[in-house]
């Protein structure tokens, strides 16, 4: 098991080699360092001299993969792309292009991201769970149909429809929670109440006729025939056969998400205001600040290198005959 | 179980809700209710708050309320007047020849002028760790280890904190600043043209910090007192002076600004600690300033705080204005003590929606937004024109309107063969002439204003924006060549005239008449957001009443700027912000010497006239006066005439603000306004809670539709149980 | 001058494919038992029915040209074309696509939405809603006639419509009467209760609806516009239409662009396994690790900046803004093929060990030739399901990277800028909400339906690769 879990760590690194070079080369054709210093210098009086200074300061002057000035192993090392990726290995960020230092902002920033994605994540599986699990109790029921169609209905519609309405509705109409804002501590629950509800809301059509599937291929097993001949009721049926077996797609399917929920959501941060990590990678795409891009591409592969990890644990936590070798 | 499970829920909904007070949406924490705080918000975070850093508006939001440069712009008076803030008096500047000895300011003979400040006595610094002594007067954080700073994460961790009277040296010590090797200045090229040996002293601490490097100790601290700085001299504990090379009447409004505001040796060097940097403790980040306000908390991504400095010594509310200001009550508090609110608290608002949803609830206590922003930050009605609606007056929302010191344009791009103004044959010359002209006409600016700006904005007839010197209202100030002055109003020239203008540039109907080909312009703009598409759309639909196509090329900001910079772009929609309130500062923008693409100057059309750049040397250096007007209106006649821009408009600058909140006058050159600022928070408390009265019938209908959705399921259960239970 | 757009010529390619696929099940009886079975379902057929629609207007769309300028008088040479790219559906809303107003009117509205100044004869100036030029201008007297007109307008539509439905019906039952050799009285009753094979009921149910939601529509979009207009006036009706083509581009040619990749990548690792597996599973982890909304970012800008670069490339706005769109595509493919391609992989070391390729195998056949005759038949089933499936999800995820900034290009029409720019209207006071109400109301009918269909498709298929997860772009849309 051991021995798996550091294989996998190990195949981990040529992965993120590959991130890494594939992130750098596309984001330096599009940004050159002089386009970096431009932007983050501002817009009036700005002089060739400043531009080079601030290049020079940030080590944006050196040649972007091969340096044929250098020595020996300085060709590769004294390069932009060398120094600006090994560091990110020791999760050492450096500073963005504004000076400021990223692994700091991260830190800060996790906080509000994981406060409105860890509650929609648990509550959306409670409650797309259980009303999965009612529709497969009435399956082949007018009620089913029903079910089945809302959720098709539910899962037309564009989330940003269901931000843009709630906000609107909630917010703006009824005056039931603040517009957007963020507060640490306890006051954090005015704020997360509906991003949170309409994170959930917007996930119920797809996740629930997903486990709906499920539920009903494991109802189809021969066990479960077998079970209700023997007399139990239908909900001891459901709930300790089913579910029980039924948790393992369900389980595995969502411990693969659970590291990204560091990263936030993108659309929801931003639309309420949370300073949280997805309103940041906005931020650095919007003005082009590469340092950040590079720093949160690298952090989402990790935790999705993780994510695969934990999936394949998690089998052999719920399926005791899975071995990992 | 389901229902329960529901049910539960919007209890715990319910309950959690209600224990918010009567109102559920307060973004505030309930505790500072009926405080005298006043709620502001800022758009963009701030890149800078280091004053020799710091140049753009969000940031002077907050800068300019912390430092106090030697000179300010009255608050309610008109034209901007520059008044005194820490010095005595405005300085007179003296010009002197090469000697030293004192000449006339219209003398060949003038070499420098000098600039006398002297600065009040008695000025403290907000109490700042930096100033902080222990009881032997040995500064107490200035030996800090890795150690000491183990627990520290920002400048409230420190648990002493002390102050020091304001001296000029610390006026000095911020110029030599504008120099540092590891600081970009925006303006030490600028400032390096005028202040004597700047440039030098630029190059020994280049220098120095080379040394620094070589010894390995590449971060520390550059003391700069230690170098001198040629023309900067301290004349006594409370007085400076400063030497300009030849004369730059302009170098007053300057000192107004943060490039100019002192900065303590003690801060810098507090800031330069090993370790201060990678905690975020820096002057960038926490100014130390003398000024009302003092920054206490800075979260860029949530909030920043303003809290009254303990140690401000109070200056007295302007005692007189514009004619029309004491009838619109801002001068009641004349002669009273600022500031009068006791905390600003800005917080984040990134998008423009809430942000305008927020104040329309009361929690935010005005929209002022810089006018940038201000667009699609705030959409007021969609009546066009200035004013507030029925149901906003009712609410007792006030409109501040004042034309800001700004322009936008389309420029047309002189090295272009096409519509520039730069080719060897005068025939050819002309043409493109008449193309401009006819463009300027047809691009309707007055339908522009009032579609995208909200009717905020007033079609310009030049480059000067009224309220600066050189603008002429009326008959006079109107652009013959776009404009007719009919009864008391310009009109827009017709479409026709447009079209004749374009039959004798030689593109009648927008075909070329040699060629028969269309005429196709590019036009360059950094609108490619997807809100923008109207915008574009507009464009196309100008040029389309001449006929002639436009392709509009929309890049990112980058991109765009290389483009004018190369000389690229054919036309480009542009703006300009002034930096003070002197016509110098918009007619430099057609100064031929300072061309975008040839010499990386602020002229980014290219235009270049003998005549025009001739008198503008004449005019940069005159005092505002009749003489400088009648030049002033020269170098207009020979802009209208060649049209290098199409003149678009001066933005007007709304600022909403609530019944609330008093002493308001916009002001586009002072940012330190807030220090006169008043608010009623019990006023506000009351309009609060009768705004934001929660609906709660949703919550009830939601609650049925659940039970009648479960209906249905729960019969269902019974029905099946039942059958089960016979079988 | 007829012009033909790079994701016009695939447009038009992926309907020669369909055409040519349609021919090759007709000749296979085991495939088309299977499209059978899609056709037996109601709901399929009636999204399938909705579909159409859709794509009927898509296609109008993709056929552009640009029109020619009027004669310069007195001359007789060289006449150019205009650099507007227009296509045959603009040309069929002319004046939808002309009746510009001068901002917003609300929906069959007579007047502007706001007040203006205007100058009275006597000189004094007062503030009144002014007159639309284009809607209901042809009423004398707006505030009686208003209602009368749009009542019997609507009527003329409806009746229209009824015409319409009625008539198809007729020559349906007509044509299944001659073939079935039954009367017609009989046939009719088979196909309303639903005892014919092929869900012929559910077609004309759907048709009926479609028609009798259209005919008002037509009849009314004469007159006024029906769903307002926006900022700058333009119809909102004819900006839904005009986004349905660029919805649909995105929907099918990003998963078309990336079939190719996926299916070969995926059965060469599944049948060749050793190092080319492993280098194709690198290769598709590392895409997959890197958040694709920030290689989609990347890209976007990449190609953005190219094209910024490069005006020369391009003669008109319409082939700059169609180059993004289709790089936009490219692109979702690019992050969109990985799940595809592990699928297929899974599938192919299965099939790998079956007795038939075994065989196939012994006999000596060579390894593309097996994957090629073999394998890839046999794993078509999870390639159709992938694309009716992904297609939902990423006309959903072009209206949230438009949000972001990093969609399509501002000029080009697509739900996602609509939706963006009647986001801001709803904090307008009054509010201006028919532009949102028109965009999530197109854009929910198309993907209703695709989904529907989607789900038709696969239930008879391929029961039970259930749910597969659409493509990650899909998942970005919840973040």
């Amino acid at each position: 098991m051991l021995a798996y879990i550091i294989r996998r760590l190990l195949y981990a690194i040529p992965i993120l080699i590959g991130v890494n070079l594939l992130t750098f080369t596309l984001f330096f054709v599009v940004n050159t360092p002089d386009d970096m210093a431009r932007m983050q210098l501002g817009i009036k009086r700005v002089t060739p001299e400043a531009i080079q200074k601030w290049k020079a300061e940030r080590g944006y002057d050196k040649p972007l993969l091969y340096n044929g000035t250098a020595e020996g192993a300085g060709k590769i090392t004294r390069t932009i792309f060398f120094e600006k990726s090994v560091k990110l290995f020791v999760f050492d960020f450096g500073r963005a292009d504004d000076g400021r230092d990223i692994g700091h902002e991260i830190r800060m920033r996790m906080g509000p991201s994981l406060a409105i994605a860890v509650p929609a994540f648990i509550l959306g599986l409670f409650v797309t769970i259980s009303f999965a699990l009612l529709l497969a109790f009435f399956r082949a029921t007018y009620l089913d149909f029903w079910g089945v169609v809302m959720c098709v209905a539910m899962m037309s519609i564009s989330s940003l429809f269901y931000i843009i309405g709630g906000q609107y509705l909630v917010s703006k109409v009824w005056h039931l929670v603040p517009i957007s804002g963020y507060a640490g501590g306890l006051d954090a629950g005015r704020f997360l109440l509906l991003p949170v509800l309409i994170s959930v809301v917007a996930g119920i059509g797809s996740s629930t006729r997903w486990y709906r599937t499920i539920f009903l291929e494991e109802i189809g097993k021969d066990y479960v025939r077998t079970a209700r001949a023997k007399g139990l009721s239908e909900m001891a049926v459901l709930f300790r056969h089913v579910l029980k077996n039924a948790m393992i797609p369900i389980l595995t399917g969502a411990v693969v998400v659970i590291p990204l929920l560091f990263m936030g959501s993108l659309l929801i941060e931003s639309f309420f205001g949370i300073p949280g990590l997805g309103s940041y990678t906005i931020d650095a795409i919007n003005a082009q600040d590469f340092a950040v891009v590079r720093s949160m591409v690298f952090i989402g592969s990790v935790l999705y290198i993780a994510g695969l990890l934990l999936t394949d644990l998690s089998y052999t936590l719920v399926d005791p005959r899975v071995r990992l070798q | 179980m389901r229902n329960f499970q529901r049910h539960a829920c919007l209890l715990a909904l319910v309950a959690f809700l209600s224990g918010c007070g009567e109102v559920w949406n307060n973004p505030y924490p309930t505790q500072d209710s009926g405080k005298n705080i006043l709620y502001s918000a800022f758009t963009e975070r701030p890149k800078h708050l280091d004053p020799v850093q710091s140049y753009s508006e969000d940031e002077a939001e907050f800068n300019a309320q912390v430092y106090e440069p030697p000179l300010q712009y009255h608050y309610l008076k008109r034209p901007y007047t520059l008044i005194p803030l820490t010095a005595e008096t405005v300085p007179r500047p003296r010009t002197v020849d090469a000697a030293g000895r004192d000449v006339p300011a219209d003398s060949p003979r003038v070499a420098y002028t000098h600039y006398d400040i002297r600065i009040r006595p008695g000025i403290l610094y907000q109490p700042h760790p930096a100033f902080a002594r222990g009881p032997d007067g040995k500064l107490l954080y200035h030996g800090l280890t890795q150690d000491d700073l183990r627990d520290i994460y920002s400048l409230r961790d420190f648990p002493h904190s002390g102050t020091r009277e304001l001296t000029a040296e610390d006026y000095i010590y911020q110029i030599k600043r504008l120099a540092h090797p590891r600081l970009h200045s925006p303006v030490y090229g600028l400032m390096s043209e005028y202040i004597v040996g700047l440039k030098e002293f630029a190059e020994a601490l280049k220098a120095e910090d080379r040394a620094l490097a070589a010894a390995g100790r590449q971060h520390a601290w550059l003391d700069l007192s230690k170098i001198p700085l040629a023309g900067v001299e301290l004349t006594g504990k409370y007085s400076y002076r400063i030497r300009i090379k030849g004369r730059y009447p302009q170098f007053a409004y300057w000192l107004a600004m943060n490039f100019f505001a002192p900065v303590p040796i003690e801060a810098d060097r507090f800031y330069a600690q090993p370790g201060m940097a990678d905690k975020n403790l820096i002057l960038d980040w926490y100014p130390v300033g003398t000024g009302p306000y003092m920054l206490t908390e800075n979260n860029p991504n949530a909030r920043m705080v303003l809290e009254r400095n303990p140690n401000y010594r109070g200056e007295a509310y302007p005692g007189e204005g514009e004619e029309r200001d004491a009838a619109a009550g801002l001068l009641a508090d004349a002669g009273k003590r600022l500031p009068f609110i006791d905390k600003v608290v800005f917080s984040r608002e990134r998008e423009g929606i809430p942000y305008w949803n927020k104040f329309l609830q009361g929690y935010y206590d005005f929209s002022g937004i810089s006018s940038d922003s201000f667009d699609q930050a705030v959409r007021i009605s969609v009546e066009g024109e200035a004013g507030v609606s029925p149901e906003m007056t009712a609410k007792g929302i006030k409109l501040e309107t004042s034309v800001g010191t700004a322009t936008r344009y389309f420029a047309f791009n002189w090295l272009d063969p096409v519509v520039g103004g730069g080719q060897a044959d005068a025939a050819a010359r002309e043409r493109a002439k008449k193309l401009r002209q006819a463009i300027s006409i047809a691009l309707d600016w007055e339908e522009f204003i009032s579609i995208f700006a909200n009717g905020r904005g007033i079609p310009a007839q030049g480059p000067i924006p009224p309220g600066i010197f050189g603008f002429r209202a009326g008959d006079a100030g109107i652009n013959p060549v776009v404009y007719d002055w009919v009864g008391d109003a310009p009109r827009r020239k017709s479409l026709e005239a447009a079209r004749k203008l374009l039959v004798d540039a030689g593109y009648p109907n927008g075909r070329d008449a040699k060629s028969g080909q269309p005429l196709v312009l590019y036009l360059d703009t950094t609108d490619r957001g997807p809100g923008d598409k109207p915008r574009l759309d507009w464009y196309r639909k100008q040029f389309a009443k001449l006929s002639i196509q436009l392709e509009v090329r929309g890049t990112d900001y980058n991109r765009f700027q290389e483009k004018v910079r190369k000389g690229a772009a054919q036309i480009f929609v542009w703006g300009w912000n002034a930096d003070y309130p002197d016509p110098e500062n918009f007619l430099f923008l057609f100064h031929g010497p300072q061309s975008r693409a040839k010499f990386q100057g602020e002229n980014a059309a290219n235009y270049t006239n003998p005549e025009y750049d001739r008198l503008f040397e004449q005019v940069k250096h005159m005092e505002n006066g009749a003489a400088r007007q009648a030049l002033i209106d020269r170098m207009m006649a020979i802009l209208r005439e060649d049209a290098p821009w199409s003149f678009g408009f001066h933005p007007k600058d709304y600022s909403l603000h609530h019944g609330w909140v008093a002493n308001l006058k916009p002001n586009h050159m002072a940012r330190n306004g807030l220090k006169y600022q008043k608010i009623d928070a019990a006023q506000r408390e009351r309009q609060r809670a009768v705004w934001n009265r929660p609906v709660l019938w949703p919550l009830g209908l939601m609650a049925a539709l659940l039970a009648a959705g479960a209906a249905p399921a729960v019969i269902g259960w019974r029905r099946r149980e039942q059958s089960r239970g016979r079988a | 001058m007829p012009i033909i757009l790079w994701t016009d010529a695939l447009v038009f390619l992926l309907v020669a494919c369909a055409i040519g696929a349609g021919f090759y099940v007709n000749r296979r009886e085991y495939l088309l038992a299977s499209w059978r079975r899609v056709g037996e379902s109601r709901a399929g057929m009636a999204s399938l029915t909705v579909l159409a629609a859709f794509i009927a207007v898509g296609l109008l769309d993709s056929l552009h040209y640009r029109p020619r300028l009027d004669d310069v008088p007195g001359r007789t040479t060289a006449n150019g074309y205009g650099s507007e790219v227009r296509s045959a559906l603009d040309a069929l809303l002319q004046p939808l696509r002309s009746g510009t107003e001068k901002t917003y009117s609300a929906p069959l509205a007579t007047h502007l939405y706001a007040k203006e100044t205007v100058e009275l004869p006597d000189g004094s100036q007062t503030r009144v809603f002014p007159r639309l030029q284009h809607g209901g201008a042809h009423l004398e007297n707006p505030e009686q006639d208003w209602g009368k007109d749009v009542a019997a307008r609507t009527v003329q539509g409806l009746a229209l419509a009824v015409l319409a439905a009625l008539t198809f019906s007729a020559i349906v039952v007509q044509a299944a009467a001659l073939r079935w050799g039954l009367g017609w009285q009989a046939t009719w009753r088979r196909i309303w209760r639903g005892e014919t094979q092929f869900a012929w009921n559910a077609v004309l149910a759907a048709l009926a609806v479609l028609m009798l939601l259209a005919g008002p529509v037509i009849s009314l979009a004469g007159g006024y516009h029906v769903f307002g207009t926006d900022k700058v006036g333009q119809d909102v009706l004819y900006l839904t239409l005009k986004s349905i083509r660029t919805g649909l581009v995105i929907g099918t040619i990003t998963t078309l662009s990336m079939l190719p990749f996926a299916v070969a990548l995926g059965i060469v690792a599944g049948y060749r396994g050793g190092w080319i597996d492993d280098l194709i599973q690198y290769l598709y982890t590392t895409l997959n690790s890197i958040p694709s909304v920030l290689l989609i970012a990347a890209s976007v800008l990449m190609v953005q900046v190219a094209i910024d670069t490069h005006p020369d490339w391009f003669a008109t706005a319409a082939q700059r803004a169609d180059a993004r769109l289709l790089a936009l595509c490219l692109i979702l493919g690019v992050t969109s093929w990985t799940g595809l391609c592990r699928l297929l992989r899974a599938e192919t070391l299965k099939l790998r060990e079956l007795e038939y390729v075994q065989a196939a195998q012994a006999f000596g056949a060579s390894a593309s030739r097996i994957m090629g005759r073999h394998i890839l038949p046999n794993v078509m089933h999870i390639v159709l399901i992938a694309v009716v499936m992904d297609f939902s999800g990423l006309v959903l995820a072009e209206a949230v990277l438009s949000y972001i900034g990093i969609g399509v290009d501002p000029s080009t029409i697509s739900f996602g800028t609509m939706i963006n720019t009647a986001r801001l209207e709803l904090a307008r006071e009054p509010v201006v909400w028919w532009s949102l109400i028109a965009a999530f109301a197109f854009m929910f009918v198309l993907v209703l339906a695709a989904n529907l269909f989607s789900d038709a498709v696969r239930d008879a298929f391929d029961p039970r690769v259930a749910g597969r997860r659409v493509a990650a772009v899909a998942q970005e849309k919840a973040a």
